[in-house]
This record gives C-alpha cells, structure tokens and sequence, in this order.
C-alpha cells in the first residue's frame, strides 16, 4: 500500500514536497490525475500510478502535457475533481488549452501543478510561470513548504469550485524535492461516475459564446481578489517601519534572515501564498506605515511589479524594491545568506558575510570535473558511436539536431553528437530548417517518449514539404532521464500498467516516411552499415535503433548474469575508444607505469558492442 | 556540543539548529543516507527539512542533499553554513568545502571514483593525502577513512552510505542516538537489506571509535 494512503488524521509524515501535493489531493477527493513527467514535478505522477493500481483513483501518463490538461477538463467538466501536473516548461505545449480552459471553466474542482525549476537543474529554461496565471486570468497559490504544498492542493479544489476555474499550483524545484514534515487530515472518497450536463452555449468557443465567457472571466477574476484578500494562505508577521514581500521558497529565507539579523521588532512581513489575483487591500494596508519595501522572490519581478503598481494606484510614493543590480538577481535560485545579505544592505545593517573557503585556491589548481554521463551499456551511446563512424567512413560532417531526453548528455566530447536544441520535438523541424537553409546532412536525434509527445507533426509535415534529413529514433523502450515513465510506444512496462502498444515502426510508416531501417544498436555492422545507406540517401528518412534502456532492464528484472570483457596486451594505445565511445567503464589506467586503457569490470554492463569493434578487447573467460 | 565525549546530545536544547550537507556521486546512496537522517529527527520531535537532488545530475554526475533541523526554515544550505558535511567520494568531499565552516565536522569517505575526465586522463585526480590534509586545515574536525572498503568487508559494497551514517551516528553531532538511527532502518529501509545495511552501519560506528581515523580532533562546537 502506498504510504500516501495510510496514516491517521493528525499524524506526522516526512513527504517529498510532490508526495505532500498528491497527498492533498487525496484528501479532497481527486478522481482524476493526469501528468507528462518532467522534473521536478516526475514523482506526482509515479505516486498516482503507484495509487491508482490500489484505488479507483484514475491516473494516466499522458502523452504530452496538452493531451494530460485536456483529459483533465473534460473529467472536471463532468463533476470529476481532476489534478494534471507537469513541469514548467509543459505549459507551453498545454498553454492553448490553459488559455481558453479558463474561458470555459470548470464544474467539479481542477488543479495544474506547474513546477518551475530556477537554475535550471533540468531544464532548458527557468522561465517563470507565474505569468501564466496573470496571461490567463487563473486563481494561482504558491507554497513555501510541503506542509503548504499539501494545503494548497486540498484546498485548491474548493477554491475552484466557487470560481468554476482551474487552480494553478505553482511551485519550485526546491519545493517540490524537499521532504519536510506534513501533518495529515482524513483521505475522501471518490465519487462514482460524472455526469456531463450539456450546455453548448457555454462550453463551445465559437466566438459568439466566447466574448460572453471572457466578460464571464473578468467577474471571476474580481471575485477570485476578494477570496485572495481574506485567504489563510496570505500572512503578516513581524512589527516595525520596514517591509518584506515574499512568497514561495523565498518567504522560508526571508524568515531565517529576519531571525538571524535580529529584525522581528523593525521589520513588517507580507508572505502571500495566494498570488494571483494579488490581494490590494491586504497589500495597500500593509503597505501603509512602511518607510520601505522589500520584495524577495526567485526568478521574474511578478510580485515586485504588481505590488508597484497597487502603490501607485493609491499615490504611496515608499521604496519598493527587488530586482536590481544591488539587490536580487532575475537569475537562478536564492539561498538563505544571499537573502540575508540582501536584506541587509537594503536596509543599511551591517552584513555579517564571512568568505566562504574556496577548495581550488586552497588546493592551488582545478579540480577536475564530473560531468553527468551517458550509462555503461546504453544504447545510446551505441547509436551514437555508429552514426560518428558513418559519417567518418563517407567523408561527410554532419549537423545534429537533438532533443530532450537522456540521449542530450551527448552533447559532451567525446560523443558531441548534439548541435541545435530548442525544447521537446525541435530536433525534427529544426533539422528541416537547417538543410533547407544549407543543403548540409542533418542527422536529428529523438528519443521514443519524445517522439510521441511532439515529433510526429514534424515529421508529417517533412512527409508533406518534402524535406531532406534522416531523423533517427532513439527507442529505449521508456522515458528514461525522468525515471522510467511508459509512453505509447512502450515495449517494458512496470508490473501491471495496462496499456494498448503503438508500434513505433507501423506509425512512422503511417505518416509516409518510405525509406525506414530498424537497427539493433548494439549490432554493430548491422547499425553501421544501415546507418551509411541512411546518410547517404536523400529525403525524409527515419532510422530507429531499438535496445532497451539498460538501467530499466535492470530495474524491472533485476541484475542478469553479463559477459566481462578485458583489454589484451594487444591494445596499441590508439585510444580510439576515448576518442570516439567515451564508456564511463572504460578508463586510462593512472597507476604508476601509467596510460594502459583498462574496462573497469564492476562499470561493465557486459553490453559486447566495443568488443565488437576492438580486436583488443575480448571475453574474460570463467 | 562535543563530539569527542560520546554523550548523548540534549534533544531538549530548544535553540538547536543543525545543517547537514551529503555529497556523493550518482548511485553512492545519498538519497536515502539524508532520509533516514530526516526521518530519524521527525521521530525525535523536530521538524527537519530534506532537500534531494534529482534527474539529470544523477547520471554519474554529483548528487547533492541536505538536513536541516532545529531553528531554521531554509531547506537549503548556504556555502560556509553547513555544521556538518558528509563526503561520500573523496574529492566531492574537499570539493564541497566551501559549505563548510571554521567550526565544521567533516566526515569524509577516502576511496576516490575518477571523474571522467579524469578516467580519459584529460584532468587529474589531487592526491587523496593532500586534499584531506587541506580540509583539515580549514574546518573544526576530520573523520576520514576508506568508507568503500569498510562497506565491502561488512557483506555490501553499496553501502558506503550505511557505513557514513554509522559514522556520524557515533560522532555525537546528533541531537538523537546511533540506537535511533538504526531503528529507522529497522522500519522504514528494504528488509531484504537490512542485516547487511546494519553491519554496514555498525562498522561506520567503529571507525568514529577508532583515534587513527581522526585526522583533526574536533574542538568545541556551537
């Protein structure tokens, strides 16, 4: 039984700030969750899956983000208390549907987790999503702990149902992968099957209908800032002429800066966790017998610009600060000393900032680094390896397209098989772009989940134009770099996941590709020579190299018997193997006669592909 | 506090405020190393904060967390703030010596995995005497001792991160007892691992025990 179930009201649980979220909404009853994983928001939907095989809670892995927030409307339109989480930049792909949900509203209570990621710790961007609530007229909360977190989702629900409008659930990385004490309230129960009333001219936007349900959103809007206004969520603390604005992460540094800079009788404390509609009267009230404000927030200037022009409305002419070259950055997360400093100069205390020791001074050279790496035994790499000696063996430099996946770590040297990348599914229409504009051989890279999320409109559109690159397909049976997530295509599943197989093969054919290989990776002359008749065609062509993710394998099925391999005294230093495979197992031995490459054999995975092309390397026999 | 005195620490202190930062690499088990300690501190009554690394980092790069108990709500750990660092890879270890303190215990295993760039020989790895000696030099206390091979001769070469907890635990830098931590991974870690995590642990204790593993006897802290 999953954890998330069990436990009296009132009892204290240590819970990942995603796990607090599910938690939540199990204690309001959710009948629906719907997520395309991505970090940081990954383990909401790994617990629903976990959930959902033990109750009739229904949850689905969504193919991507548009596909899971549309799934959770029409569930939400049907009297279903629906959840869809995603990390931030799923938004994106779902911020069509966002922006006219909101027009069309909802009947039983629906929650999007946005997860944002400040500093970028697996993203492409850290942009701010706080803005989506402002651009789509949405209710937004915004926690500052698990505890919160769990609040905030319960919560949620009923605060949608009184606005009849999705809630946003905006949080960051750091709040959603922190583990912290949550205290719990008693579980709901679903309800049985939904109803669908039917009311076309409410719930078709066609434009007649949607100038009425725009005009509909504002009155919405207006009451969603008379409940921010009295929300719980919303709190003052502290005494004193100065001021802070915080909410999120922050507002937990903002508390330990006042505590540890002696502040609690000099400084007023607004932390919002209802940020959207912002509060004005709760912030003009406070705002009043300031002398000047703070505002602590990570990434965009949301609450600093919003909380300006309240003050402006009314004439308050005090200091209102944030982002500045003097101050906060727009730039990565916070910490709580940057934010302890700040606060410091801003209000002209002296800032106790001791120079932290720094390892490489001391040690008097650089230390080496630890670039996150491709596993020993991935297919990846294989494919990769294969495509480098093709277009070797032709002559031919290639321009590679990629995309967002595992396979992106091959981006580093000795691989650097990765030249352009924008967000999920470029890699296809980027590759068109590129050899329309120089006639060069592009060779794209997706991986399977990715295709299915956002490749197959750009591949049907190369079908279409008539484009010229090989795309290739990097099917490793699962969504690996979030944790083994399935996806349509899926050819491993977790024990029990029902799920009807879409061949990857029959699709690709489907959209019209003509010219199609399907390669075993780790067959090495198999690969390489399918590889050199895709390079060298022309046209839209596609190439899927099939071989399951290695540490899913191992996952599922836990550790098989593997080949070992060694290198023999006739390895002639020519290091090809570092210069061309970059196997992590694979190493330059720094013992004291020194430069010998050796397989270091507990790294191994026995995957038999270098042996294949090193006459050097052979089986260790038992 | 002392760490030398293998006194139980009072739990009672209301003014406690304890910062732990685990460093490792990708598969080292840090992860459940800072969970186990999270869970132990909510049993003794505090309401601690554990912040984990996940995703991409996690392939062969550096997976950081951290613990945080007692008087703060930061669930993060400034540079020249943790009280405590526990290095699960020797070079992690001194890399993360900027976390640390004047006045920080350090507890940091000696067997070194080569970075990449160091496995290609494009980088080189510091030698492990010297980097040790300079992390010395510049925090409150040093355990240093080979946590892999301890992990190894106790049944389970994966638990390097038992063996670090057994460390710390009798380190008396806790506000709960190695008896306490031991009953977590008594209810809360796989079963099927158990008997060996707890050998595993058990030698963590006995190498805090040993004098020779202290390459800096820690003064008075807090």
């Amino acid at each position: 039984m999953s954890e998330l179930l069990t436990g009296q009201p009132g009892e204290t649980r240590l819970f990942l700030g995603n796990e607090a979220i599910v938690r939540g909404a199990l204690e309001a009853g959710v009948a629906l969750v719907t997520t395309y994983p991505g970090t940081p928001a990954s383990e909401i939907g790994d617990r629903c899956y976990e959930i959902s095989r033990q109750t009739d809670l229904y949850f689905e892995y969504s193919v991507n983000e548009k596909v899971a927030l549309e799934v959770a409307a029409g569930a939400a339109a049907s009297g279903w208390r629906a959840l869809c989480a995603m990390k931030h930049v799923g938004l994106n792909v779902a911020a069509d549907t966002l922006m006219t949900l909101a027009y069309v509203g909802v009947k039983a209570g629906m929650v999007i987790v946005s997860a944002d990621d400040p500093s970028l710790f697996s993203s492409q961007n850290e942009q701010d999503n706080r803005y989506y609530a402002k651009l789509a007229g949405l209710p937004m909360l915004e926690p500052s702990s698990p505890q919160e977190a769990k609040e905030m989702a319960r919560a949620a629900f009923a605060l949608s149902e009184e606005l009849h409008l999705p809630v946003l659930l905006r949080t960051t990385t750091r709040i959603n992968h922190t583990r912290g004490a949550v205290t719990l309230r008693e579980l709901a129960s679903r309800p049985g099957p939904g109803v669908f009333v039917k009311e076309p001219f409410q719930k078709v936007m066609v434009p007649a209908v949607a100038r009425l349900a725009h005009a509909r959103l504002l009155e919405a809007q207006a009451r969603a800032a008379g409940l921010a206004e009295d929300s719980l969520f919303n709190k003052v603390y502290g005494k004193g002429t100065w001021g802070i604005v915080t909410s999120g992460v922050s507002a937990d540094y903002v508390e330990d800066a006042v505590a540890e800079l002696g502040l609690e009788d000099r400084v007023q404390v607004l932390k919002l966790g209802f940020t959207h509609p912002l509060p004005a009267n709760l912030i003009l009230k406070f705002l009043a017998p300031l002398e000047r404000v703070l505002v602590v927030e990570e990434l965009e200037p949301y609450l600093e610009e919003g909380i300006r022009a309240i003050a402006q409305a009314q004439g308050l002419t005090l200091s209102i600060q944030g982002k500045s070259k003097a101050l906060f950055s727009r730039l990565y997360e916070y910490h709580p000393a940057l934010v302890r400093q700040v606060t410091a100069r801003y209000f002209g205390l002296p800032g106790k900032a001791a120079e932290p020791a720094d390892p490489q001074r001391i040690l008097g050279e650089p230390l080496p680094d630890r670039p996150p790496n491709l596993c020993p035994g991935c297919p990846h790499r294989a494919m990769y390896y294969s495509v480098k000696m093709a277009l070797k063996d032709l002559g031919v430099e290639g321009i590679f397209p990629t995309d967002i996946g595992c396979y992106t770590l091959g981006l580093l040297p000795p691989l650097s098989m990765a030249d352009f990348l924008i967000c999920m599914g470029s890699s296809v229409n980027t590759a068109a772009g590129i050899s329309k504009a120089t006639g060069q051989k592009v060779v794209a890279f997706i991986g399977d989940s990715t295709f299915f999320h956002s490749g197959l409109p750009g591949l049907v559109n190369a079908v279409h134009q008539g484009h010229d690159f090989l795309l290739v397909i990097l099917d490793n049976g699962t969504t690996a770099m979030t944790g083994h997530q399935p996806h349509p295509g899926v050819t491993l599943t977790p024990p029990g996941y029902p799920c009807e197989h879409v061949p990857l093969k029959r699709v690709v054919q489907a959209l019209g590709v003509e010219q199609l290989w399907v390669v075993k990776p780790f067959k090495y002359q198999e690969a390489l020579a399918a590889t050199k008749e895709a390079v060298s065609a022309t046209g839209v062509r596609v190439l899927i190299s099939q071989a399951p993710c290695h540490l899913h394998v191992h996952r599922l099925k836990g550790r098989q018997p593997r080949a070992r391999f060694r290198i023999t005294d006739k390895c002639q230093d020519c290091r090809h193997c570092l210069d061309y495979f970059g196997c992590p197992a694979m190493q330059l031995n720094q013992g004291p006669e020194g430069g010998r490459m050796l397989i270091d054999t507990d790294l191994c995975s026995g995957c038999a592909f270098c042996v294949q092309w090193c006459e050097a390397i052979r089986p260790v026999k038992n | 506090m002392n760490f030398t005195e293998n006194r139980k620490p009072k739990t009672e202190d209301p003014k406690i405020r304890l910062r732990i930062f685990l460093t490792g690499v990708g598969g080292q088990g840090t992860l459940l190393a800072s969970r186990v300690l999270g869970e132990a501190a909510l049993e003794a009554g505090f309401s601690p904060l554990v912040s984990e690394t996940h995703g991409m980092a996690q392939r062969g790069g550096i997976v950081v967390s951290t613990v945080v108990l007692g008087e703060v709500k930061s669930p993060i750990i400034s540079p020249g703030e943790a009280d405590v660092l526990l290095g699960f890879e020797a070079l992690e270890a001194f890399r993360a010596l900027n976390y640390c303190h004047a006045k920080s215990l350090v507890i940091a295993n000696t067997a070194a995995i080569p970075p990449y760039p160091v496995a290609t020989g494009q980088a080189k790895y510091p030698g492990v005497g010297r980097i040790m000696q300079l992390l010395a030099e510049q925090v409150g206390g040093l355990l240093a001792f080979d946590a892999g091979d301890r992990a190894r001769r106790a049944g389970s070469p994966l638990a390097v991160n038992m063996v670090l907890l057994g460390a710390l635990a009798a380190s008396a830098s806790l506000p709960f007892s190695d008896e306490d931590l031991r009953q977590i991974l008594r209810t809360r870690t796989n079963p099927k691992f158990l008997e060996a995590n707890l050998l595993a642990f058990q030698s963590g204790v006995d190498a805090a025990q040993a004098a020779k593993n202290w390459l800096k006897k820690p003064g008075t802290w807090h």
